[in-house]
């Protein structure tokens, strides 16, 4: 009797394991859509304007003001950028990564006919289901067509080469133009292929306490690193970066 | 009950031990500031300095080289700076420092938020006496620099930042709008920009770019992209808008007139021209500036304080430059009702300085706040955009006239569009206003600007844009900015300071508590008088 008892108790271990790991997979274990929610798909064809209603996870929170939070969020298909959503602080401190939750807003791109598409003037709900997308290696997008249909996504890039921002040969800026100071967003060139792309740390979503933010500072020119982050839009892609390790 | 009453009396100690702990927290009991006798250059002092950029290294590096040259006349006081770019945050920050007792000495800021900063007591150091002050005061016996005089402050400008009667800040800088316009699209389109724009002209030359050729390209552009009319500051529209009507927004007093027809007329033709998307907003579009240096824009409308982003050669670009397309830009002020009687805002920021316990960290504030306004600063900062300097002294200087003659000369310092949109404001001075300051002024301005985007987003959205949609958008708007009640004075504004602090919380135990032992004693009293026992 102590031997099937074991026995099983070894199977369900196994099993629970086994989960576990689908879990790490990190795909979540069902994503129906529920009954009027659009698929990755069918957002990606609305209309400009249109309104949606998407089933998302919260992968990163950028921003909360005024009653209003930014996220980024992704399904297993795809990622939709959540622009300034109604919600209080309580309800933006419990929209950790991997909450699902369901979207009503309209689709927006912002620069308009250039920039990130996005949901506006949104509201939500929590709903049950978990999902931590793992990045995607966009690497060889990098300079395609291709890499717009991964906007907002999180991505990774390998051995891209860190350039100089000037003639000084600083390898950072603090804003764009260098007019701020620590604690402002970071800019830094990053040569993937044969491009140079700016990216950028966005001081909301990973501020001077933050890892990456501190990393960045200690770049230098002609380094190789590998990058975390999601793929913001601004008149072309201009990465927000959340992790950076030097090779 | 002698033990009860023991208690009670220690409770009622601590009560009263509590008391002035609880009302030293934040500001209040602040005493008002009083012009010290002298300035004390024996000690050290150390002021903050809060100061707005417009995103522009060079205006970052003015700041700082006005700081060095400051301490290098007043050795003892070290002036730290902190940037920002936004001045929402800067007001957000402030009145989170004001609960706490930590704001800075030194503050950019505009008259609207000083409204809401002074509903705490002696918070904000009105400058009455410091300017007037014959050895500290503007341009006084004892300021080692050399200060404007009272009245070489604009008076217009000084007159801006009287809030509730009194002199609570100082100009710095002063933009209004500005109408940037691609001129050859518009003589494309067949039309000859007039001198004074109307609003009919804009609409109408709007209407007429939107021609698309058969292959759906935009006809006057040949692009797939074009917004002719971008409006950057929809609550300046909204305000420029009703003051060219002569219809109400507010009353100086705080009454709140904005909800009226001809702001509902005004949204009609607004829903119109975003129907058939021939006028757009930041919020919902982007930048102008972008849009008119990619030839995607007719008329752009914008700060004079962002001409450095218009144009072909602007010395800013948000763009790639092979969007950038060649194009004469041409300056105007905005479109008016009625072209015999232009009117249009003056705004940009000022300077107020709050108060301290250390009077002579107050008068440090006041030295380095006059340091702003001398000809070094003013003319520095104002060349780094369509700027004017608010002191008479700055604007007849010869190296401020000069710099004005030389339009043109080049595309940087000398870029002709941003000399023009300072020209513009100089020639147009009194044909600006200001809304009136009030606690609640700039929660009414936000919701001016939200009456546009909200009817420009229903008509984006398929909505129908009708009276229905007008009362419903007019109450959801008084209501989303606390403006009911027709008067807002004193009640909004008032923004959530946080959890209590720990020592008004213990003081709120205590008085529960001291409460508790009191009907207890009193209950014990009557229990023992019903028994007879006393």
């Amino acid at each position: 009797m102590k031997k099937i008892i074991a026995i099983v108790l070894i199977a369900v271990m196994a099993l629970a394991a086994f989960t576990a790991c689908k879990k790490n997979d990190n795909k979540p274990a069902e994503d129906v859509k529920g009954e009027g929610v659009m698929t990755h798909e069918q957002y990606v064809a609305a209309e400009i304007g249109a309104e949606v209603v998407v089933e998302t996870y919260v992968q990163a929170k950028q921003s909360w003001w005024d009653n209003k939070g930014t996220f980024y969020t992704q399904d297993k298909d795809g990622a939709y950028f959540i622009y300034e959503m109604g919600c209080t602080e309580e309800e933006y401190n419990k929209l950790v990564p991997g909450t699902k939750i369901k979207v009503t807003g309209h689709k927006a791109q912002w620069p308009e006919s250039t920039g990130i598409i996005e949901i506006i003037d949104a509201k939500f709900e929590i709903e049950e289901g978990n999902y931590v997308a793992e990045a995607f290696d966009a690497t060889a997008l990098f300079g395609t067509d291709d890499l717009a249909k991964h906007m907002a996504e999180y991505f990774t890039v390998k051995s891209a080469v860190i350039e100089a921002m000037d003639e000084e040969g600083a390898a950072f800026w603090y804003n764009w133009d260098n007019s701020g100071e620590d604690g402002s967003d970071l800019y830094f060139k990053v040569k993937i292929g044969e491009k140079t792309y700016t990216f950028t740390v966005e001081s909301y979503l990973c501020d001077k306490t933050t890892e990456v933010y501190n990393a960045v500072k200690n770049l230098k020119v002609g380094d190789t690193v590998d990058i975390l982050g999601f793929l913001y839009w601004y008149e072309g892609v201009n990465p927000h970066v959340t992790g950076i390790t030097v090779k | 009950m002698k033990k009860a009453l023991a208690c009670f009396a220690a409770l009622l100690a601590a009560v009263l031990l509590i008391v002035p702990l609880a009302a030293c927290h934040g500001s209040k009991g602040m005493p008002a500031f009083t012009v010290p006798e002298g300035f004390d250059t024996s000690r050290d002092i150390e002021i903050t300095f809060w100061a707005k950029n417009d995103t522009n290294k060079t205006q970052v590096d003015i700041y700082k080289k006005a700081i060095a040259d400051f301490e290098s006349y007043y050795p003892n006081v070290k002036v730290n700076l902190r940037l920002y770019t936004d001045y929402g945050k800067i007001y957000n920050d402030v009145i989170t420092n004001i609960a706490t007792g930590t704001t800075p000495n030194v503050c950019i800021t505009y008259p609207d938020h000083i409204a809401t900063y002074i509903t705490g007591d002696n918070v904000v150091v009105p400058l009455e006496e410091l300017m007037d002050d014959p050895e500290y005061g503007l341009g006084g016996m004892a300021v080692k620099f050399d200060a404007p005089k009272k009245d070489e402050v604009v008076p217009k400008y000084l007159s801006e930042c009287v809030v509730a009667g009194r002199q609570y800040a100082l100009p710095f800088m002063r933009s209004t709008e500005a109408c940037y316009i691609n001129r050859d699209l518009v003589e494309k389109l067949g039309y000859e920009i007039p001198e004074v724009l109307t609003w009919d002209f804009v609409w109408e030359v709007s209407e007429a770019a939107m021609k698309k050729d058969a292959n759906g390209d935009f006809e006057v552009n040949g692009q797939k992209v074009m917004i002719p009319f971008i409006y950057k500051s929809t609550d300046n529209m909204m305000i420029q808008m009703l003051r060219q009507k002569n219809a109400g927004y507010s009353t100086e007093e705080g009454e709140i007139l904005l909800f009226n027809d001809t702001a509902k007329q005004l949204l009609y033709t607004v829903a119109e021209h975003v129907k058939t998307r021939a006028f757009s907003t930041f919020k919902i579009t982007s930048y102008p500036g972008n849009f008119l240096n990619a030839g995607q824009c007719v008329f752009a409308i914008d700060s004079t304080a962002g001409a450095t982003w218009m144009g072909s050669d602007a010395t800013h670009h948000d763009i790639a430059s092979d969007k950038v397309v060649r194009f004469e830009t041409v300056v105007r002020p905005i479109p008016q009702f009625d072209t015999e009687h232009p009117q249009m805002i003056s705004q940009g920021p000022s300077v107020c300085i709050f108060n301290k316990r250390d009077g002579q960290e107050v008068l440090a504030s006041w030295l380095f706040t006059q340091f702003l306004l001398t000809n070094s600063v003013q003319i520095a900062y104002s060349s780094t955009e369509g700027y004017v300097p608010v002191t008479l002294k700055a604007q007849g200087s010869y190296e401020y006239t000069e710099y004005l003659s030389l339009e043109g000369a080049d595309n940087d310092l000398h870029y002709s569009v941003k000399i023009q949109a300072a020209k513009l404001l100089l020639e147009n001075v009194d044909n600006t206003f200001i809304t009136p300051v009030f606690n609640g002024s700039a929660s009414l301005r936000d919701a001016a600007g939200s009456l546009i985007e909200s009817t420009a987003k229903a008509v984006r959205y398929g909505q129908t844009v009708d009276e229905a949609f007008m009362a419903k958008l007019f109450s959801e708007t008084t209501s989303l900015y606390r403006l009911d009640g027709g008067s807002i004075g004193g009640a909004v504004g008032k923004k959530d300071l946080g959890a209590l602090p720990g020592t008004a919380k213990l003081l709120l135990i205590l008085l529960a508590a001291a409460w508790a032992a009191i009907g207890a004693a009193f209950i014990a009293r009557l229990v023992k008088k019903r028994g007879g026992k006393e």
